[in-house]
């Protein structure tokens, strides 16, 4: 088991908009260099990739919620 | 009724300034802060404030019925906005108003107006002041090429009900509309099932020169120019009072038109009309007004003397204008350049560090706008602008030179700043001449003028 963590703080987003699914749903494959969600940080989005290969378990951290750098933002199998 | 108990709607450098120059107003001042913002410069200064929602800026400084709440409730009698935000919603205006608040700032009305393309296209027409020649309104492929013999290639096709870019094409001659202006109908009517089309004088590589006005809701005056030509994805970046390039004739027609204009709509408060010139032709197009004290305001205070940000509270408040336009006089050449959290060597990537060190620049004619202090943890949530340093010189080359050695002076630790971006801009011979325009600095980045190399040795 593995955390993906937060490159920069910013707010965590799940999903590429609003109106569209998260990037990764429990259970998926997920291989390194995957985008795993957002983070947006002044105004910029940045794409949050895994940096470790695995089974995406969940997210950590609720949709749209400030995190700080380093914080853990999903967690793999 | 003059303000007594101001409540400041914004946050960073721009609620700064506002709360120093309401205190030296003699004015209580009540600093609105997100969950994220309590550690930040205008609450410390302020006499009090208030929290009025969470960090994203949406449920705090967006937020109008939180605003309005704490307003009430820290007994309030007027609201500046500050410049983005909320500063340009005729909704919120005119919720201030209707609550019986004093909005710094024009009426809910003149914002609305001239925050529509259109409305205020045609109020700039009526008050006699050159807009970008173009069709009026939509036309048929059929009568694109009249109109562009009216108007003057090169032009600019657009679709009628677009927006965002889509579908533009610039034709240079009647050849090209012919075959092009076909090809752009197909497009809207593909994107937007709505094949008619607009065409406009297509202005290449124009410089944007703006005019700061001032009004009572009577009578305006302006304090002259400012350029703004260097932009980064639409931002600007460097700005200069006066504009070198204007010869004094053209400068005084463009300044006379924006006070038309701002007279035209009984404007009160400060204001900028922006222009496009187009310097081969020597002709001046006015694009937009904005309804709200600007970012790069210092420029004209230094250059004139007048305190802008006093100066709105005070009309704002129901005075009339201090100053008539025979007493505004301007000297020298100021410039501004904008320092933001961000690594000018890797693209430009946002870097919200902890403010390790900070050593302010100093010296005659330098001012820095800031909300630093040291130990402060940049929000990551807010735009990236952290201050702006401020020169005024004799002349523009002196000025230029005063910038360099205020960059050299200033040290800002813990975070990554564009100042290396200025040194290298104030070092390039073309921006030394004054010789660019809008499309210049993207260009000028994409061709590694500033690589990691160079600016360290700037």
């Amino acid at each position: 088991m593995s955390d993906i963590q937060s490159p920069l703080p910013g707010t965590f987003y799940h999903k590429p908009s609003p109106e569209e699914p998260p990037f990764k749903a429990p259970g998926d494959a997920v291989a390194i260099g995957d985008q795993i969600g957002l983070i947006e940080v002044m105004k910029t989005f940045i794409a949050v990739t895994a940096d470790i290969a695995g089974t995406f378990k969940g997210y950590s951290v609720d949709d749209a919620t400030p995190v700080t750098a380093g914080a853990v933002l999903a967690e793999l199998d | 009724m003059a303000i007594e108990r101001l409540f400041i709607a914004n946050r960073g450098e721009i609620a700064v300034r506002v709360v120093k120059a309401a205190k030296a107003l003699g004015i209580h001042t009540i600093q609105a802060h997100s969950e994220a913002d309590t550690e930040m410069l205008a609450v410390k200064l302020a006499d009090e404030a208030v929290c009025v929602g969470p960090a994203p800026s949406k449920d705090s400084y967006l937020n109008i019925p939180a605003i309005l709440e704490a307003a009430k409730a820290t007994k309030a009698d007027a609201i500046h906005p500050g410049y983005g935000f909320l500063s340009e919603s005729p909704a919120f205006a005119r919720a201030v108003e209707e609550a019986g608040l004093i909005f710094v700032g024009p009426s809910a009305d003149t914002i609305e107006r001239m925050g529509d393309k259109v409305a205020a296209r045609q109020a700039a027409e009526a008050a006699g002041v050159p807009v970008v020649p173009g069709s009026d309104g939509r036309i048929d492929v059929s009568e694109a090429v009249s109109v562009a013999e009216k108007i003057g290639y090169p032009v600019m096709i657009k679709a009628a009900a677009g927006g965002g870019g889509r579908g533009i094409r610039i034709a240079k001659d009647e050849a090209e509309l012919k075959t092009l202006a076909p090809q752009a109908k197909a497009e809207a009517e593909a994107a937007f099932g709505d094949g008619g089309l607009y065409i406009e004088r297509a202005i290449l590589s124009p410089r944007h020169i703006e005019v700061q006005i001032l009004g009572d809701g009577e009578t305006a005056v302006h304090c002259y120019e400012r350029e703004c030509s260097l932009q980064r994805r639409r931002q600007k970046v460097w700005e200069e009072a006066g504009a070198m390039c204007l010869d004094d004739e053209t400068r005084e027609s463009l300044c006379a038109s924006a006070v038309a204009l701002a007279k035209a709509v009984n404007y009160r408060g400060a204001g900028t009309l922006e222009y496009l010139y187009d310097e081969a032709a020597n002709e001046f197009y006015f694009i937009e007004m904005n309804t709200r004290i600007q970012v790069e305001h210092p420029v004209t205070e230094m250059v004139t003397g007048v305190d802008l940000v006093a100066e709105m509270i005070k009309v704002c408040g129901g005075a009339k204008l201090s100053m008539t336009q025979d007493e505004i006089k301007k000297t020298g050449h100021a410039i501004e350049v904008r320092l933001c959290a961000e690594d000018p060597f890797l693209n430009f990537m946002p870097w919200p560090g902890v403010v390790s060190t900070l050593k302010e620049p100093t010296g005659d004619g330098v001012r820095f706008d800031h909300f630093l202090s040291e130990g402060y943890q940049i929000p990551p949530f807010y735009d990236s602008l952290l201050g702006k340093v401020i020169v005024h010189a004799e002349t523009r080359e002196a000025a230029i030179d005063k910038l360099v050695e205020a960059l050299e002076s200033m040290e800002i630790g813990g975070t990554k700043t564009t100042a290396p971006l200025h040194m290298a801009l104030a070092a390039d011979p073309e921006v030394r001449k004054g010789a660019f325009h809008t499309q210049w600095l993207e260009p000028w980045l994409e061709a590694g003028n500033l690589s990691a190399t160079k600016g360290d040795a700037a």
